[in-house]
């Protein structure tokens, strides 16, 4: 919750234009793999997910169950993995910790509206995108801004720590007068409907969870940078990103991917999935 | 204290008709030489010493009774405003950290909460506001106390708004529900908690200089009662010296009056300074030491609490409560159980015997079920089993869950300290009217040794005429 001079901002993260964030491996079903083998023996597919963003992992307090659209995509692989969607465990993890939970192996997988990066790569494997997105900028209404350098200059921003959003304004702080970094980007939100700070930077599906929850906000259409989502997996088990691959292309030919969408996500992104489509 | 006292009594005439034998002389110079004359005669001399010892009797009075009535009034303001003060800064910190935790419960159990938890959440704001009321209306102006007043009085409805958002977006299943929630109780525990811990800080000041000055002995009006007997001892000696007359009963009961007054203000003055330290270390002490560890438990419950909120967005919480329980009952071992020595272990050392003592020792008891309750939650939650973790923090109506041995510590904890609290009445009770009797029978009593003074220098004096 510390307000960080946009001046002071040193560029942390040089653009990389040396990998492709869309490469994965071959889709396959290899029942072999060490990694299915431990979860299988375990019974239960451990996933990281977020109970906070709106219609993408979220705690319903009416029902206590942890719904959106990458909770299905997490239930789909279980029913693949396991043959039981139910078959799931959901461990929290907070946005600047999700790294460490792979690597450490708290988690087999994340489900976390994770974009995939250069930089993440050299830490973690991911699958091929399952969504596409890019940073999107959430302002009040009422500020009647319309370009992406309006929603900027000369105004308080706000990201989450350690989010593609905070490296985006320390690379370029886009003339921003001050950049307050919060835990959550819903922290933002709040702050913005207190009036203390003017704009959000956000991943675009985490944007539109903002506006759908409060209608006095809007998202510019205007997109920072194209980027993808992804599942996030060990470097160490090959297979499991193999299986998650073969998962995705199903859901996807299957029209699962489709059906989330038109659930969570069309009422406030858009009837049509095409755009958001890898 | 010896004098040319043969000399003086065979020559009385002579001083009388030296002072005859020059009427009429009128400016200043001429009268004070024939005061000094006036001095050296026997009689002369005599009536200077009287008025001199009168005066230095009713000094003594004056201060002794200035002495004991200014302690008078500060035991009063110790029993009647600091102490009182002290306390009620100690129940806003109370309620306000009492309002965040209660606000967390309210929050998990959502559409649940049972209307007995709204109340308590409501109750904690309405206790605040009125005590901060009362205590601004009791504080100086300009004071730091004062300024930690009103900045709490402004927060307080900031506060509110905050919980109430966060309250209705939960109620629509809104996520920012929670964010709202962890931001007002950022505001509670950042901002409005440290300022009423600077509150409590600045009455505990108040009341310590206010017990110093209450139980400080009356040097002053002591050592001018030793003078006075001293000088009483000293009349009495030359007077026995020039007329062989062994008492002189107006000087002996003159003495005697003083050598009461002196001795009631040393035994008075040491019985109320003890009353006072058994007040304070039997009751304020430990009601002060108590207050910090009710608080810091209720710090603890709100980290617990706020840990679910968050659903993960935050480890902030974990590390408070870490931080926290530590401070109120020890840094864990390995194993489970922790070292002890923290502030409920500090809290039960100061205890008296009794009551308070045998509460602060289930209290203990409490928090050992507490803290091995939170660690099977925190072993849920971890486990992926939100609900479960949820459902072993709070929950309607049950008694197995951490918040019920938290609950069931904070009534042994509240009992302990009405009973500390008893203690300190008890004993500061009657030292106030003690400090009152003494400076109005030190005045009186002082009065008639002046008296005896004046009779028996006047009987003396009547001899020479």
């Amino acid at each position: 919750m510390e307000a960080v001079p946009a001046a002071a901002a040193a560029p942390a993260l040089a653009p990389s234009a040396d990998c492709d964030v869309t490469k994965s491996a071959p889709p396959a079903e290899d029942p072999d793999g060490a990694a299915i083998r431990r979860i299988r023996q375990r019974g239960s597919l451990v996933v990281g997910v977020d109970q906070n963003s709106f219609n993408w992992g979220y705690r319903n307090p009416r029902t206590g169950r942890i719904e959106g659209f990458d909770i299905d995509l997490a239930h789909a692989i279980a029913a693949s993995v396991l043959g039981d969607p139910e078959k799931i465990t959901f461990r929290t993890v907070p946005t600047a910790r999700r790294i460490d939970a792979i690597k450490n192996g708290e988690v087999d997988l994340i489900t976390r509206t994770m974009t995939i990066t250069c930089e993440r790569l050299k830490d973690v494997a991911f699958s091929v995108p399952y969504f596409r997105t890019g940073q999107q900028v959430v302002v009040p209404r009422a500020a009647k801004v319309t370009s992406l350098a309006a929603a900027f200059k000369g105004r308080r921003a706000c990201v989450a720590a350690q989010s593609s959003s905070e490296a985006e304004l320390k690379r370029d702080p886009r003339g921003t007068s001050a950049v307050r970094v919060v835990e959550n980007q819903l922290d933002c939100l709040v702050l913005m409907q207190l009036g203390q700070v003017d704009t959000t930077l956000t991943d675009g599906s985490l944007a539109a969870a903002q506006a759908a929850q409060d209608p006095t906000v809007q998202v510019l259409d205007e997109a920072l940078s194209d980027a993808y989502m992804g599942v996030a997996v060990n470097k160490g088990a090959p297979d499991l990103v193999a299986w998650v691959n073969q998962v995705l292309a199903e859901y996807r030919a299957g029209g699962g991917w489709q059906r989330s969408y038109a659930r969570w996500l069309a009422p406030t992104m858009g009837a049509s999935a095409a755009p958001y489509l890898p | 204290m010896t004098g040319p006292t043969v000399v003086e009594g065979t020559a009385p005439p002579a001083g009388r008709g030296a002072a005859a034998r020059l009427p009429g002389l009128q400016d200043a110079g001429e009268r004070l030489a024939g005061l000094r004359r006036a001095a050296g005669t026997p009689p002369g001399r005599l009536r200077l010493a009287g008025a001199a010892l009168v005066a230095l009797l009713l000094l003594f009075g004056g201060t002794a009774a200035r002495q004991a009535d200014r302690r008078a009034a500060a035991t009063d303001r110790v029993v009647g405003h600091s102490q009182p003060l002290s306390r009620d800064a100690a129940e806003i910190y109370r309620s306000l950290a009492d309002a965040d935790t209660t606000a967390a419960s309210g929050f998990l159990l959502a559409g649940d909460e049972p209307a007995g938890l709204r109340k308590r959440y409501e109750d904690d704001l309405a206790t605040a506001g009125e005590l901060l009321t009362r205590a601004a209306a009791r504080t100086a102006a300009n004071s730091e106390a004062q300024h930690r007043i009103d900045e709490l009085s402004r927060q307080l409805p900031q506060y509110a708004g905050l919980v109430e958002t966060a309250r209705a977006d939960n109620r629509l299943g809104l996520p920012l529900g929670g964010a709202y929630l962890r931001y007002a109780s950022g505001l509670m525990q950042n901002t409005m908690l440290p300022s009423a811990q600077q509150l409590v800080a600045a009455e505990s000041g108040q009341l310590d200089e206010d017990f110093a000055a209450a139980g400080a002995m009356p040097v002053a009006a002591l050592l001018l009662g030793l003078a006075a007997l001293a000088a009483l001892g000293g009349q009495q000696v030359l007077l026995f010296r020039r007329t062989n007359r062994v008492f002189n009963p107006g000087l002996v009961a003159a003495s005697a009056v003083v050598l009461a007054v002196v001795l009631w203000l040393a035994v008075g003055g040491a019985v109320a300074s003890a009353s006072l330290a058994a007040g304070r270390t039997g009751g304020a002490e430990p009601l002060r030491v108590l207050g910090q560890a009710r608080t810091e438990a209720l710090q603890a419950r709100a980290a617990e609490n706020l840990n679910l909120v968050a659903r993960g967005a935050s480890d902030s919480y974990g590390k408070r409560w870490q931080t926290v329980t530590g401070s109120l009952g020890g840094t864990p071992v390995p194993g489970g159980g922790r070292a002890g020595g923290g502030t409920l272990a500090r809290a039960a050392e100061l205890a008296p015997a009794g009551e308070a003592e045998r509460r602060l020792d289930e209290a203990g008891k409490q928090f050992a079920q507490w803290d091995s309750r939170h660690d099977a939650a925190a072993a849920s939650d971890r486990a992926g089993d939100y609900e479960a973790a949820l459902r072993a923090t709070v929950a309607v109506a049950s008694d197995t869950t951490t918040e019920a041995a938290w609950a069931a510590m904070d009534r042994q904890l509240a009992a302990a300290g009405e009973a500390e609290q008893a203690r300190f009445a008890a004993e500061t009770s009657g030292v106030a009217g003690g400090y009152e009797a003494l400076a109005a029978g030190a005045a009186v009593l002082a009065v008639l040794a002046a008296a005896g003074v004046v009779r028996g220098i006047g009987r003396r004096l009547a001899e020479y005429r």
